[in-house]
Order: C-alpha cells, then structure tokens, then sequence
C-alpha cells in the first residue's frame, strides 16, 4: 500500500468546559509502497488518534488521506461502507463479552457481510485451527486468556478478508508471555502477505516486521524511516531520545 | 447446613413468635366469615397483577426513554430528564396519585370510568423513574470500546443497538429491573385510594363489611408474597446468570 497523508489536523472537545486539545497539527507524510508499516513514539503523540482516523472510526478536522491513491470518505455512510473494508484491533476489550468466540467471529460474517450461518462457520474453521483456536471457540471472553482473546479479536478482523488490517497498540494489555503469542500470530500475517498498520511499543518486533517505521510525535512532522535507518543511523534527535527512555523504561 | 433447613428454621421461629403473641392476645379468629368474599380477593387479586404488569411495560418504555435523555449531549434533555426523575423519586406515590387524580385528570376532565388507566400511568411514571437510573447504569456499563469495535468490523448504528449494546445492557439490568418489579407490585396497592379496585381495596372492603382486620389483611399479606417471593427469586437467579459478564 501507498500511504499518502497531507496536513492532517485532529481536536478534540470537551464538551462541558469546550476546552480543546490539538492531537495532530497538519501532519502530512507519503510512505513507500510498503506491506507493514508500524507507527511508534512518545505516548500522547497521536499514533492511536492518526490510526482510527485511518481506520475510518474518527473523520479528521482538516486535511486527506489516500491509500493506494483512493481518498478516504469524508462522510460517515461512505466511512461505513469503507470499516467494512478494512480490519481494526484494539488495544482491550475488542470481543463482545456476551458472545462466543465462534459468535463473534460469525457476527460481522453474517451481519454485515451477508453470508449464510454455515457459510460463514465454515470460512472461520479453518483460521481457527491454524492459530490454535479451535478447542476454544465455544468459549466466552471472560473464559479466555489476554492472549486468546486478542488473537480471537485479530481472527475477527481476518476473516471478513479486508484490504488492510489496523492493530491499536495490540499487546500493551497483556504481560510478555500472552504478548509474544499476538505478536507471533501477526508476525505470520507478515509472512501471509496481509496489509496493516501497526502501533506498537514493542520495539524489537517494530524493528523485525517493519518495512517502514514512522515516528509520531506531538507537535512536529513524522519521521519515515527504513527499520535498519530508524533504528542505527536514527535520523532524527527525537528517535535517539525516545530510543534511550523505551530501552531503559 | 443446607439452605432449605436454613430457611426453615428461620420461618418456624417467626411462627412460633406470631402464634405465641396470638395467643397472649387472646384472639377469637373469625375466618368463616372471610372465607365467604374469596371470589373478591381472588378478582382484586388479578386486578393487582394486571396493574403491576401493565405497569411494568409503560415504566419500562419510560424508564428507557428517560435513561436515554439523562445521557443526552443537549443540556436541556438531560435537565428535563433529570428534574422528572428526581421530583418522582423524591415525592410519596400517595401524593403523586392524589395530584394525578384530582389535578390533572380532573383537569384533563378525565371519566371516573379511566381511574384504573390513570393509576397505571401514575404507577408507571413512578416506578419509570428508578427504571431509568437502573436503564442508565446499564447503558453506563458498556464500555466505549465496545462501541469502537462495532463500528470497526462494520455495523451500521441500529445494529449496533440491537446485537451489542441492548443484549450487554440487558442482562447488566435484568436482576434490578425484577427487583423494581417487586416493589411495582407492592406500591399498586395505594391505587385503592383512587378506589380502583385491586387485591388492597378488595380487603378493605372486605374489613369493613365484616370487621375482622386481620382475617381480611393476612390473606392479604399472603397474596403479595405470593407476586414478589418468585420475582425476588428470578431476580436473585438473573443475577447469577449473567455473573460472567463482570469478567
């Protein structure tokens, strides 16, 4: 995918004090044609908002998008048709709690895709044995693990076979254990050829997925860098700062 | 020790207290008597139980409504929403059913014919008001991601509502709202002040025809309990139905 972003401006309201918060200040940035792109930097910097604007969950106050040189919609019955396009995982509470994990992957199937029941059961059985989920597909949430929960979340976003996935921060809910088996799981989507963007803090797996890495920060313009530039020759003195906090954090 | 036994020794000591206090007052029962307006406690009976049911449905729909405007973005909805259900809960029914009665309903030149139908609707405002906190909490429960991941695999807003939100927030509420029922039945018993005729007015009625008050008012007791042991049961089994959505 080609992203090209051109002076991207979000605020967010309060609505009782009206108070507003500049997130994103004209950010623009044209990556390469690249499969994995991951976002990183400074917490509050704008990664997750940048992110569910290019999911089409949140419209920007100024400024364009286009993938592959497709503008995003501007408005919200073009945003919709265009969620249901793409994939999105959130950093927790993605599954519906009152749903199976084999419900929750049916639900957008035959909800918003049209398919029949066993149609759809039939599209999910394969991935769910491929990533070692199969025995728990009758579970609910609350009976899975982090790690089960998230990669069942990532499955659901998988199967309606979207253009692009958008991973929010994917294990920043989980301990290292449960965060090395969604990592592996979207290391292989990597090797699968999918498409997706990446906010993370896990740098090592940034550095290892990445064909681009892009360093937001609050206030200037992202870096784009190459994984080996972005991590050896650190083109900027904001990376090698925030580098030295993210290694001894 | 098991529950049953539990309960059942707990019941007995309440017997023997109201059998000894019987019989220190030396009471002459007068149940022959009683027993002879049955068919007027079994209508007043099912006239209560209609009411609460009705009640229940018009206060659910308000109560949601409600629920919905105390959430409103529109400072104005939620004032309107908020001033209602305070001024509701913070006022006896006893009064709210005499000014719905005799103001409003005489003002709207309402029949006595509708006594029974403006006794419901009072009921039903009444009883809408704690619906709506309990509808609120509900919907409160729900987080915002929830929402987020709706959108994000595409399901368009009514969707939404109808295959996340409302099933999550209905078993979040289901045990309040049988517990609200509980005391929707009990609180339709002040409808015998605008003589409708319900279970209480039925034993009013009967206590004054053959002056035996405590003939007439035990069955009476019995017959509540009767409506509200098996919805305090349901509530209690809803609530640990629906346990596992905590995690």
């Amino acid at each position: 995918m080609n992203l090209a972003i051109r002076g991207l401006v979000q605020r967010f309201s309060d609505p009782r004090s009206g108070a507003s918060t500049t997130v994103l200040d004209g950010l623009s940035m044209t990556t390469g044609d690249v499969q994995a792109l991951v976002l990183v930097g400074p917490s509050g910097g704008g990664k997750s908002t940048l992110l569910r604007i290019l999911a089409g969950l949140d419209r920007p106050v100024a400024g364009s998008v286009t993938f592959d040189g497709e503008p995003l919609p501007q408005d919200e019955p073009g945003l919709l048709r265009y969620r249901r396009t793409v994939g999105t995982v959130f950093q927790a509470y993605n599954l519906f709690p009152h749903l199976t994990a084999m419900q929750n992957l049916l639900l957008p199937l035959v909800h918003v895709h049209g398919l029949s029941e066993p149609a759809a059961r039939g599209r999910v059985q394969g991935p769910l044995e491929r990533f070692g989920l199969a025995s728990h597909a009758h579970k609910r949430p609350a009976e899975l693990s982090g790690g089960q929960k998230q990669r069942v979340a990532i499955l659901r976003a998988l199967v309606v076979q979207p253009r692009r996935l958008f991973l929010d921060e994917p294990t920043s809910a989980l301990d290292p254990e449960m965060t090395a088996e969604v990592l592996e799981m979207v290391g292989e989507l990597k090797a699968s050829g999918t498409q997706f963007v990446l906010v993370t803090h896990e740098m090592a797996f940034a550095r290892r997925v990445a064909d681009e890495i892009a360093f937001i920060a609050a206030g200037g313009c992202p870096v784009l860098a190459s994984p080996a530039e972005f991590f050896d020759s650190c083109p900027d003195p904001r990376i090698g700062a925030f580098l030295q906090r993210t290694l001894h954090a | 020790m098991p529950r049953w036994l539990a309960h059942g020794i707990v019941i007995a000591l309440l017997a023997a207290g109201g059998g000894w206090a019987c019989a220190r007052l030396d009471m002459t029962w007068n149940w022959g008597v009683v027993w002879e307006y049955r068919a007027a406690f079994w209508k007043g009976w099912w006239t209560t139980v209609g009411i609460a049911v009705a009640a229940l449905v018009v206060s659910c729909l308000i109560g949601l409504v409600a629920a919905m405007m105390l959430r409103s973005r529109w400072p104005l909805v939620e004032a309107a929403a908020r001033v209602y259900v305070e001024l509701i809960r913070g006022t006896p029914l006893l009064v709210q059913l005499l000014v719905g009665w005799y103001v409003i309903a005489a003002a709207l030149r309402v029949g006595t014919d509708y006594r029974a139908a403006v006794g419901v609707l009072v009921l039903a405002l009444f009883s809408g008001a704690y619906m709506a906190e309990i509808f609120r909490g509900g919907l409160d429960a729900i987080p915002r991601a929830q929402i987020d991941s709706a959108r994000a695999i595409g399901l368009a807003p009514w969707q939404t509502l109808r295959l996340v939100i409302l099933p999550q927030a209905v078993r979040i509420v289901l045990p309040s709202i049988a517990g609200q029922l509980v005391s929707l039945v009990k609180d339709s018993s002040l409808l015998s002040i605008l003589s409708v005729g319900e279970f209480t007015f039925a034993a009013r009625n009967v206590n004054s025809a053959t002056y035996s008050t405590l003939e007439s008012y035990l069955p009476l007791a019995a017959g509540y309990l009767a409506l509200t042991l098996p919805l305090s049961a349901l509530s209690r089994w809803l609530e640990r139905r629906f346990r596992y959505e905590a995690a």
